[in-house]
């Protein structure tokens, strides 16, 4: 049974005379035990999707279960639902003791239970020196834990977390990602969190979905957003350095395929055309975008693709190297250390037809290929 | 000069410019305080003077001091050379408390649901129902003073302690309503929001949660409109009989056929003040402490 599904949820503020639609046919569901990473940049639509779930939030459309029960309609206090706020929302007059063991003393559970729950939660999360203080007197940091503490002490049926860990510092974050993930996991709990972090979506959850102006741009495991991107949309926005986009002109059938540059008085021009051994979709003549990871473009002095190195930049364990092939410019990463090349240097480079991927030209949809699968 | 002689010259130098910006903040301060609480002291020192004394030219802070204008004002007899006069003024300050306190608690349970739904619900002519309240601040009481004598005339309203409180809303609710409203929007409303995920209604969550949190603010809109509330004159004066004016409509009695009793005014004033004085300073360690702890914001 599904932990968590929405069903074509939307959502309108009305501001004004305005009608601002904030989330937009949002359906996705979560099975028992999975940690769902909303992915998105500001005003996406994601914190608004998790504060329905919540139920402050009310929908303008659509529905939300939990366990199978519509919970759309119940107020939050019987949705079973526990919260990590991104502004803390921590109960000022309580102690941080007091404020992680709210909900367990409000259960009525004996006092010795919920003292042994608040400090394992508390060694989980490295805030145990400071249980006694007023949450007033705690650093950012700590306050977000203890918010962060406070939700999942309930082992809810469904937990949400919003930007739960924006105010740690990066070697912390790791560790508390790593710890929360675990925990997650040893209690079988579903949760659904917020971030506008990539590497924080991808390390702590299982599934993610990809928003962008209230919509649902694609939900899927890294690998699926990474190798098979919906649309243009997440092909730019996953992975880093994002995927190579160009635009390309098209013959019939997709026997050839001319990668268009920018000239000089901003107009296209070929750079070069792609063999892609019939790889490419059925497409009809015309103009299409095309995309590929850098890391599957590969660097070959017998390439007919031919550009000029115009940055190599060594990372410690990858090189990434920026090619103008004419007015287009790619990042090509690539594992080992190119240290051979040089700003202005003569380069070939070669795209392997199982690592390109179409969009289509008018909506920014991926293309199936001919073959009926995505690239991998 | 060497350079330790310039140093020298120069922290001489800073120290004296500083040593006359404190001065002068000092003098400035002085001055502000004499002329905001010269009036009250001498108003002070007249309530222990007589008639005479106080009437004397050049006016003097030498007398022989008297209790006889608050032994009047307690026994309830006034001697003018006219003879004596009944003073109902102990009765106008129980009126006074009884009016204010009502008022503002009147206010408060009307208000402060009320500016808690302003600052966190948008609603169908929301902004302009609180727009409208306001607007009642800004109308002379005279306007309305004449046409509200009239229908409470005619409603049998007239001369009701109930129907004083009502009108005194027009006073004291837009400024509860307002300023609480401010203080509400300040919380978090994510931390009600924790408290009812936890397991609570919204009724629980306004009372245990909203409310503590704002109430600096509801203690300071609640001195705010008893003062005001307090000072009024105009409505009592005119919608109400002797038997329950307030103090303000009461000193009117000392304005008498044999001259200005200002001796009584005196007294009368010292004991109208005192209670709004120490209420203030009562409430002032509230608000303070409410302030202090520091976390009204999430």
């Amino acid at each position: 049974m599904a932990a968590l599904e929405l069903r074509a949820v939307s959502k309108t503020y009305r501001v004004g005379d305005r009608e601002i639609l904030a989330v937009d046919d949002l359906s996705l569901s979560a099975g028992d035990g999975e940690i769902i990473g909303l992915l998105g940049s500001s005003g996406c639509g994601k914190t608004t999707t998790l504060r329905a779930i919540a139920g402050f939030v009310q929908l303008t459309a659509g529905r939300i279960a939990i366990d199978g029960n519509d919970i759309h309609n119940l107020p939050p206090a019987r949705r079973g639902v526990a919260m990590a706020f991104e502004g803390y929302a921590l109960y000022p007059p309580l102690r941080i003791r007091e404020n992680i063991g709210f909900s367990l003393l409000r259960e009525r559970r004996p006092g010795g239970e919920i003292r042994r729950a608040v400090r394992e939660i508390a060694a989980l999360l490295d805030i145990e020196d400071i249980l006694d203080h007023y949450p007033a007197f705690a650093s950012a940091g700590q306050q977000q834990r203890t918010s962060l503490a406070r939700a999942l002490i309930r082992r809810a049926p469904l937990t949400l977390l919003d930007e739960p860990m924006s105010q740690l510092d990066p070697q912390l974050r790791a560790q508390v990602r790593t710890r929360v993930k675990e925990y997650l996991a040893a209690h079988r709990l579903s949760a659904v969190f917020v971030t506008h972090d990539q590497n924080e979506a991808i390390s702590l959850a299982d599934r993610i979905a990809v928003m962008e102006q209230g919509r649902l741009q694609q939900f899927g495991t890294v690998g699926e957003l990474k190798n098979r991107p919906n649309n243009l949309f997440v092909a730019g926005f996953i992975g880093e350095p994002p995927m190579n986009l160009m635009a390309a002109e098209v013959e019939a059938g997709g026997a050839r395929v001319k990668l268009l540059g920018e000239t000089d008085n901003r107009a296209a021009a070929a750079v070069g055309e792609l063999r892609l051994n019939g790889a490419a979709p059925a497409l009809d003549a015309g103009r299409a975008h095309i995309g590929i990871r850098p890391h599957q473009v590969v660097l070959a002095d017998d390439a007919p693709l031919r550009g000029r190195v115009i940055s190599n930049q060594w990372l410690g364990d990858q090189s990434h190297v920026l090619v103008d092939l004419g007015g287009l410019r790619i990042v090509v990463v690539s594992a080992g250390r190119v240290r051979d090349l040089r700003k202005g240097e003569n380069i070939g480079v070669n795209f392997p037809p199982d690592a390109v991927i179409f969009f289509s030209a008018k909506d920014g949809t991926a293309l199936p290929r001919a073959g009926g699968h995505g690239g991998e | 000069m060497n350079s330790p002689a310039i140093m020298q010259t120069v922290f001489d130098k800073t120290r004296i410019a500083d040593l006359l910006t404190t001065a002068g903040y000092a003098l400035a301060l002085t001055a502000v305080v004499l002329f905001f609480l010269f009036p009250i002291f001498w108003v002070l020192l007249m309530s222990f003077q007589t008639n005479a004394d106080i009437l004397r030219t050049p006016p003097s802070l030498f007398f022989s001091p008297t209790l006889s204008n608050y032994a009047a004002i307690f026994a309830g007899k006034m001697e003018t050379s006219t003879g004596t006069q009944d003073i109902t003024f102990l009765r106008n300050l129980g009126n006074s408390a009884l009016l204010s306190s009502l008022s503002v608690l009147l206010a408060l349970a009307l208000g402060v649901p009320a500016a808690y739904a302003f600052a966190r619900y948008q609603f169908r002519l929301g902004e302009d129902i609180a727009f409208t309240l306001l607007s009642f601040r800004f109308a002379p009481p005279l306007l309305v003073l004449l046409p509200m004598a009239l229908y409470f005339g005619q409603l049998g309203l007239n001369d009701s302690y109930w129907s004083l409180v009502w009108v005194y809303q027009l006073i004291v609710l837009p400024l509860v309503l307002w300023i609480i409203r401010g203080y509400f929007e300040d919380i978090n409303p994510d931390i009600e929001h924790a408290y009812r995920l936890d397991g609570n209604g919204w009724g629980a969550t306004f009372l245990k949660i909203a409310i503590p949190l704002a109430r600096p603010g509801i203690a300071a809109a609640a001195l705010l409109a008893f003062i005001f509330a307090w000072n009024n004159f105009i409505f009592a004066l005119v919608l109400a009989s002797a038997a329950k004016q307030p103090v303000t409509v009461g000193a009117l009695l000392f304005v008498t056929g044999s001259g200005i009793q200002y001796g009584y005014i005196a007294a009368a004033t010292v004991l109208s003040v005192a209670p709004i004085l120490a209420l203030a300073l009562f409430l002032q360690r509230h608000l303070v402490e409410g302030l202090s702890l520091g976390a009204v914001k999430g």
